[in-house]
């Protein structure tokens, strides 16, 4: 007979007796799991929101010349427009049509209310380089020598609120994603103490028949690694379910902030990856704690 | 009968002690000791039988045999190597050259009898391939090849005895401690399982049996006596004592 393979094989896997789901641990993995995934994907999409809210508002402002005479409002667009044009960190400037600003302001005045009399102002949209962004003040001082009606709207600066409402929001997911991670850890130690408990007789004998320590202790961590990756798999799945439920619900919406929110193909292989990170988590915590304890006995 | 030898045996020459004791005493807790000043020494290949009335300290001392217990004081050498200052982990490998048979068997209950006697053959890392006609061969040898899937819980004392021996000796281990395993079998049942502890002691295995049954202890000419009482060893010849008085112990 060959012998000096030092650990279990796999039919000794049926050395602890209960069956593999027969406890809370699964389960309880599962709600961790379902609570870390929907926290890292909050997280996740409220980083591609504040990208998106980045990319579309950073250094960008709009210009408005608010002129209730039509050819002096127009005039004074042209001359802001020209100015804007020729000013060097300006990197695009451009005059938004009537029609594209009467479809934004439809919502407020209704269908056709921007064709009446009503002085709807002159838009020009701007993009700036991060350096002209930070002289904002010098390019309202020159707007105002040729379109005195003109007004400079720093876009970050009426979105800066919803960004720090973003910001917080992602550092509280993050948070709640290593709050998660230490519950989990802690519910492997605890189910792994209980193991040992349950198994002591059996870990006696297997010790008086020379197993090591780590012969031992791999059994447990192979069934808390089961058990971790039964449990995190259904977690996962359930926040599948839910996110995909809530992402349909918010292209309902047709809201582009909350569409931007969405969640890219990399964001789901780090989600996907969660429960196997669980798998290995628990299978370390587990093994440290089992050998800790194995240690305390002769 | 084919059983398997683990690797590391034959450390001490024939003839040799594999045993000894050196000032030994063994005390749980705060409580006054339950073994005191035991001094001996058991030669390879010996065959003994540890005898005494019950609480006089027999399950202790195989105890500190079995390596399932450190002594409070004195020197313990097994296999020609300290074992009270060993470290914790060379422990297991001192463990795999021994057999024993538990009082009370401490078969695992969830496990069949077959899956109970390659136990000590899977711990040794002993390929699923090579430990399949040994154990079936040993459990038929017990009497026991029918029953090898039944569960301990299924099984009669008897039953469960004669799979905790089997599983004591299917190493082939170098010592052999049993404590009462003849207690719940038959007389010919008992009278056959001695002849297998005699056909191992001829293969070189030290064999080290508590019991009280003198019939038993009759039954093995060549074998040697152990008498505690009241956690000493009582020896008037001084034949046990290390080092031994008579050049042949």
């Amino acid at each position: 007979m060959k012998a000096g393979v030092r650990q279990f094989g796999t039919a000794d896997a049926r050395l602890l007796s209960e069956g593999r789901l027969s406890g809370p641990m699964p389960w309880v993995i599962a709600i961790m799991m379902f609570l870390t995934v929907l926290a890292a994907a909050a997280g996740l999409g409220l980083g591609g929101a504040a990208d998106r809210l980045d990319t579309t508002t950073g250094n960008r402002a709009s210009v408005q010349i608010v002129e209730p005479n039509p050819d002096s409002r127009e005039t004074q667009a042209r001359e802001a427009l020209a100015l804007l044009q020729r000013t060097p960190g300006v990197t695009s400037a451009r005059r938004v049509p009537p029609a594209e600003v009467a479809d934004l302001l439809e919502p407020w005045l209704g269908p056709g209310g921007a064709q009446s009399d009503l002085p709807i102002p002159a838009l020009i949209d701007i993009e700036l380089s991060p350096s002209a962004y930070a002289q904002m003040d010098s390019l309202r001082s020159a707007l105002a020598q040729v379109a005195p009606a003109a007004r400079v709207d720093d876009n970050a600066q009426w979105l800066a609120p919803l960004a720090g409402l973003i910001g917080s929001l992602r550092w509280l997911a993050g948070g709640l994603v290593l709050l998660m991670i230490a519950a989990t850890a802690a519910t492997v130690v605890l189910a792994a103490r209980a193991a040992l408990d349950t198994h002591r007789s059996t870990i006696e004998v297997l010790h008086l028949m020379g197993a090591t320590d780590v012969q031992v202790a791999r059994l447990f961590q192979r069934r808390i690694a089961l058990d971790a990756l039964f449990g995190g798999f259904v977690g996962l799945a359930a926040a599948t379910a839910v996110l995909l439920l809530i992402g349909n619900r918010i292209g309902a919406l047709g809201s582009d902030l909350l569409g931007s929110a969405g969640l890219p193909l990399l964001s789901w292989v780090l989600l996907v990856a969660l429960p196997v990170f669980g798998v290995l988590l628990a299978m370390v915590v587990a093994r440290t704690t089992i050998l800790r304890a194995l240690g305390r006995m002769l | 009968m084919a059983g398997y030898r683990p690797s590391g045996s034959g450390l001490l020459n024939s003839g040799g002690s594999i045993v000894q004791f050196d000032n030994v005493g063994l005390r749980y807790g705060t409580g006054a000791e339950t073994l005191s000043d035991l001094s001996f020494s058991l030669r390879q290949g010996g065959f003994y039988f540890l005898t005494g009335p019950s609480g006089a300290g027999k399950t202790s001392l195989l105890k500190l045999l079995y390596l399932a217990q450190r002594p409070s004081r004195g020197l313990i050498k097994l296999f020609g190597e300290d074992i009270v200052t060993m470290p914790r982990k060379r422990l297991p490998g001192f463990r795999r050259r021994i057999g024993v048979v538990f009082q009370d068997f401490r078969l695992v209950p969830h496990l069949s009898a077959f899956d109970n006697v390659a136990l000590p053959l899977r711990v040794a890392g002993v390929e699923e391939s090579d430990l399949q006609t040994p154990v079936a061969e040993m459990l038929s040898w017990v009497g026991l090849g029918h029953r090898a899937t039944a569960r301990p819980a299924t099984l009669s004392g008897g039953e469960q005895q004669r799979v905790a021996i089997a599983r004591a000796v299917i190493a082939r281990p170098e010592l052999l401690v049993a404590d009462e395993p003849t207690g719940n079998v038959d007389p010919e049942m008992a009278k056959r399982l001695l002849h297998l502890f005699d056909g191992l002691n001829k293969l070189g295995t030290t064999i080290v049996v508590a019991t009280h049954d003198l019939h038993l202890i009759s039954s093995i000419g060549s074998s040697e006596m152990l008498r505690l009482d009241r956690g000493t060893l009582l020896d008037p010849t001084g034949a046990l004592r290390h080092p031994p008085k008579r050049a042949d112990v």
